[in-house]
């Protein structure tokens, strides 16, 4: 036989001992470390082509640029690198559960991405003549068409940019409309257990906000509701299902009773995820709502934006959407881009979150009606099942069953030396995004749990290990394990108080 | 003289003029303070106006005016070092002092044993 | 449905664990008489039928690579290096969420931070935010900060602001107390329009609005204004809707802005039909903490590394509720990432070579139109966009070239209808446009004038 032995050693070899120590590079294997571009790049370097212009006389009124800039640049391959490098820092659906409440952090499918970038819808431009865009206006009709039939209402206003903006739309048609008929009122209600955009959007519309109690069973009060409730009340703005994950069962009541008083009732959302399919708002007294298409119809969340926030209308309000909007017209559609007198007016330059609205079409034709439901109905079920699964080891907030996320808050942490926050962080080193905390507001120590139809049974049967055996491990007295936590994550806990006494915003060499 | 008020904020009377800033008790259930937004001097304020607002890393709280009056100063060493309001809450990390309009205004404020008591109480 | 996971099987086990035996226990909230309605709408498609569906709408539309294309107003065509798209569809990106939890979202925020710093640069400004909207609602949101900063009520928007964006500060200030004056657009004189910006501020005005280069293109010098506006205690802000000028053209913090407002898509982004885009937004340093929008900065982790968090955000709506600065809590983040990216390839010497190629574009335009009959530049500056006066009406114009397959500008009339400026054409010439577009254009126009 012949006896090669030149291959290399294909065995374990002993594990050491010592492994802290410093890499020469800074790297430590596939975590690679990686400066900021100004401390990599140089002004003279490009990873672009340089057109080549030659001689000619500028135009530009003699204001040209004398100064540096100062913005380096990386040629293509480092440049590559070095968002790789970034990306590797961060968390995301695509990774693993993601149950962030109130934000649906569902799949993002990739049929999405690639409609949205058919030329067709990616490269064309807001003012280019209409004749040119037909594709486009039957798009944003077929939208709203959608919304529209989901929602049980009969308008809506597509171009918000996002959910603050929606609110933001809904309350200034609401104040239109009270303008209109000559109604002043100065005060919106909203729950204590608001998201916080809410009364910041009725502040910025000229209202008063006045906190509405909540019920021991994580609903809206309803007496003292229609206590509150009188001819200076111009809307109430409610979140349903609700911030702690819950659908306001006496909806009608409260319905009812805002209409009797010649208010608005303005819902909020943002948790649209949970009933669509399932229930309509314009059944349950709405006027106004908005959706949050990167959360229900699943467009990317991209790191914070962009998102988009149409508005639904009820008949009360539809006379004053802002423009444009679609309408159709003997040959197909037009755009109406100029308000009249009923018209809020204008909320952004050109059309609105295109993109975003091929995205989430995409999205809708890709469930159709019955998909839609089954997504909501999963999205419940996987939420009532953490609740059930949890319930013995964590502390609910409410009694079950819940809408698409579910509530617990830190009584089970009582007297373990463990918070909320540290609970949340030990939570990165079993690999998942920690859930909400602190939000809502009612309850003490918060932990909204919404894991969306987008998991497994699988996914979420290690998930729910993981929570029971940190649940047990806090209420066994190993505080270590939280307090410091996480420990496995790129980065250790960050200082937020140096960063907000000391505020360092950008980059100068003088550092 | 000192006084206390149930908003947590401190009195050092000095004839028509008082210093004032927050308690002890207010830094420590405030946090770290990041950031204090001052009054301008020569503004006039009601009392129960918001004067100033001082800011943690996780809150933003109103500091209200404890009695009527026109500012005279501001503490400028807060712009620089918010930390002040932390480690001498009672002392360098004062606010504003505020010319009083009213010293029948003091009359209704504690002194350190009732506000001692008044804390005690919460 | 090939994006829900769960099966029958799993379904049932679930429901046993919770202890109910049909789903619709679950939604026992909802009145029993409205749950589950008729849905009229189609049921699910395949992969593949979606994907003809969407296609065939969107081959209804003109897209703005395939023809000669001079459209711009606020919004441009630019080549886009095919880097950045990949990058931004990474799933670590993509399908990540603000960054709340710093230690596992230090990829967004170092692009952030970086994306700050790109911003503070181009536009010479000390800091800047991490993003708007889009350049619309930031130069509403700066009007709302002029008038925190300076506690006054009037802000002038000159006639060189794009009309869309004194709509929108118009319609996002008529309920609070804030008095606009919004001055007439005057394509065929800039310097008046800035002499009347600079004859409308007194003692009561917060601020000024003047977008440079303006809605009809012609570049000016701002200092005169920013001197009369801070005479006045007033504050100069300053639009920029192609940001890609800032390559060439003196920077608004060297004029003597105190915000500058910027639509960031030409950078980095698509054309998209108007969004997503992305706002820029930079100020000087004394007025950061009345600056809405998120803000990202340095710090130090528990073992002394450097890393970033969102920071200042006492300003914003989740803690300040009604107090807070601005009811906005998102960025636009892909799309500064976008641009950040595209910024990062560019560098400054990329910057300014594709800056001053659109300049030459729109030069070599303004000549080769110059020529035309019925044609007469109304600039005598611009960077890649300037007006023409047409002999007849540019809306029909413009409709009679789309037919020919060339999409010519914006017609004046189609952003100030009613205005008296029927005959006023807006064309932009970017990187992308050739010689044969151009003479195309030529040859259109001398067909239909």
């Amino acid at each position: 036989m012949s006896m090669n032995n030149q291959g290399r050693p294909t065995s374990a070899g002993a594990a050491s001992e010592n492994t802290d120590f410093e890499s020469f590079s800074g790297h430590k294997g596939l975590r690679l470390a990686e400066p900021l571009i100004f401390e990599l790049g140089s002004t003279e370097t490009t990873g672009v082509d340089v057109p080549e212009v030659g001689e000619f006389e500028l135009a530009i009124g003699g204001l040209d640029r004398k100064n540096p800039i100062g913005c380096p640049g990386l040629p293509e391959p480092d440049a590559v690198r070095h968002y790789t490098r970034l990306s590797r820092r961060n968390y995301g659906i695509d990774m693993g559960v993601f149950p962030l409440g109130s934000c649906t952090m569902k799949h993002n499918p990739r049929l999405n991405e690639k409609m949205a970038r058919l030329p067709g819808f990616g490269d064309i431009h807001p003012l280019q003549p209409k004749s040119t865009v037909r594709g486009a206006m039957q798009l944003m009709d077929e939208l709203s068409h959608w919304l529209c039939t989901l929602t049980g209402m009969p308008a809506v206003a597509l171009s918000p940019k996002a959910g603050a903006h929606g609110e933001l739309c809904g309350v200034m048609a609401i104040r239109s409309a009270l303008e209109a008929r000559g109604d002043a009122r100065e005060v919106i209600l909203c729950p204590e257990s608001a998201h916080g955009t809410n009364p910041a959007t009725a502040a910025f519309c000229g209202y008063k906000v006045k906190a509405i109690p909540a019920k021991d069973n994580g609903r809206v009060d309803l007496e003292a509701l229609k206590e509150a409730l009188d001819d200076t009340v111009a809307a109430v703005m409610l979140t349903n299902p609700n911030t702690c994950g819950l659908f306001e069962n006496e909806i009608r009541e409260i319905a009812d009773a805002i209409h009797a008083a010649g208010a608005f009732f303005y819902c909020d959302g943002a948790n649209f995820n949970a009933i669509m399919g399932k229930a309509r708002p314009g059944d349950l007294g709405v006027d106004a709502m908005h959706f949050n298409l990167h959360k229900t119809f699943s467009t990317p969340h991209g790191g914070g934006g962009p998102g988009s926030g149409p508005v639904v209308f009820s008949d009360a309000l539809k006379a004053h959407v802002p423009v444009p909007f679609v309408v159709k017209t003997e040959e197909g559609f037009d755009f109406v881009e100029d308000a009249d007198d009923k018209s809020m007016g204008r909320l952004v330059a050109y059309h609105g979150q295109m993109g975003m609205y091929v995205r989430a079409l995409s999205y809708m034709l890709s469930h159709g009606s019955d998909g839609i439901r089954q997504a909501a109905e999963d999205a419940v079920l996987n939420a009532n099942y953490v609740l059930a699964s949890l319930g013995d080891v964590m502390t609910a907030s409410f009694e079950g069953p819940c809408m698409h996320e579910a509530l617990f808050d830190d009584r089970f942490l009582k007297d373990t030396g463990v918070t909320t926050l540290d609970f949340a962080k030990a939570m990165i080193d079993e690999g998942y995004h920690p859930m909400t905390m602190y939000f809502p507001l009612v309850v003490h120590g918060a932990m909204l749990i919404e894991p969306t139809e987008s998991e497994s049974k699988f996914n979420m049967d290690q998930f729910i290990t993981s929570m029971r055996g940190l649940a047990g491990e806090a209420k066994g007295g190993n505080v270590e394990r939280f307090s410091g936590a996480p420990y496995h994550a790129p980065w250790k806990r960050l200082d937020e108080t140096l960063a907000a006494r000391k505020p360092v915003l950008r980059y100068t060499t003088e550092d | 003289m000192i006084k206390f008020t149930e908003e947590h904020e401190w009195l050092e009377v000095d004839g028509d003029v008082a210093t004032v800033g927050i308690t002890d008790y207010a830094q420590n259930a405030l946090g770290d303070v990041v950031f204090v937004e001052l009054p301008e001097v020569g503004a006039t304020y009601e009392k129960g106006d918001e004067v100033a607002v001082v800011e943690s890393v996780k809150a933003a709280s109103e500091v209200y005016a404890p009695l009527a009056g026109e500012i005279t100063e501001v503490n400028e060493a807060l712009e620089g070092e918010p930390a002040l309001v932390n480690s001498a809450a009672m002392d360098g990390g004062w606010f504003f002092k505020i010319k009083i309009a009213d010293k029948g205004e003091l009359d209704d404020m504690m002194d350190e044993t009732a506000y001692a008591e008044f804390v005690e109480g919460l | 449905m090939r994006y829900l996971p769960l099966t029958a099987t799993d379904r049932q086990q679930m429901l046993e664990k919770i202890g109910v035996r049909h789903v619709d226990e679950l939604f026992k909230d909802i009145p029993n008489d409205v749950l589950n309605p008729e849905i009229d709408l189609p049921r699910h498609k395949s992969e593949m039928e979606v994907e003809r569906y969407l296609s065939r709408m969107a081959a209804k539309n003109t897209a703005a690579g395939s023809v000669p294309f001079f459209v711009g107003a606020g919004a441009y065509k630019h080549h886009v290096p095919a880097t950045v798209d990949h990058m931004i569809q990474r799933g670590e990106f993509l399908t990540a969420y603000t960054p709340y939890q710093p230690e596992i979202a230090q990829g967004t925020l170092q692009y952030i931070f970086e994306f700050q710093t790109q911003v503070a640069q181009l536009t010479g400004m000390d800091v800047a935010n991490a993003s708007m909207y889009d350049g619309s609602t930031g130069c509403s949101e700066a009007v709302m900060m002029a008038r925190r900063v300076t506690r006054k009520k009037k802000a002038i928007l000159a006639g060189s602001l794009h009309a869309h964006y004194a709509s929108v500060v118009e319609t996002t200030t008529q309920f609070t107390d804030d008095v606009i004056e919004r001055l007439a657009p005057n394509p065929a004189a800039p310097e008046a329009e800035l002499q009347a910006a600079i004859d409308a501020i007194d003692a009561d005005t917060s601020c000024v609005v003047f977008q440079n280069p303006g809605v009809f293109g012609s570049v000016l010098d701002l200092r005169p204004l920013a001197e009369k506006a801070h005479e006045n205690k007033a504050l100069l802000i300053v639009v920029v809707t192609e940001v890609m000028s800032l390559g060439l053209i003196e920077s608004p913090g060297e004029m003597g802005a105190d915000i500058v407002v910027g639509e960031g898509q030409s950078i980095g982004n698509g054309l998209n039909f108007g969004g997503p885009y992305l706002g820029l937004f930079a100020t000087n340093q004394k007025y950061v903490r009345q600056m809405p929008g998120r803000l990202c900065g340095e710090t130090v982790d528990a073992d002394g590394t450097r890393g970033f968090v969102l920071t200042l955000s006492t300003r914003e709506q989740h803690i300040r509720r009604e107090k807070a600065t601005s009811n906005i809590c998102t960025n636009s983040g892909l799309c500064a990432l976008a641009f950040t990216i595209h910024m990062t390839l560019l560098g400054e010497k990329g910057l300014r070579g594709v800056s001053l190629a659109n300049h030459k574009a729109a030069v070599d335009l303004r000549n080769a139109l110059s020529a035309v009959d019925g044609v007469e530049v109304l600039n005598s500056s611009f960077f890649n966009e300037f007006s023409v006066k047409l002999s007849k009406d540019a809306a029909t114009v413009v409709d009679a070239l789309a037919d020919k397959g060339i999409l010519a500008g914006v017609p004046a009339s189609r952003l100030y209808p009613g205005g008296g400026l029927d005959d006023v054409l807006i064309l932009a010439a970017t990187e992308t446009v050739s010689a044969d577009d151009i003479e195309a254009l030529a040859a259109g126009l001398k067909e239909v004038l």
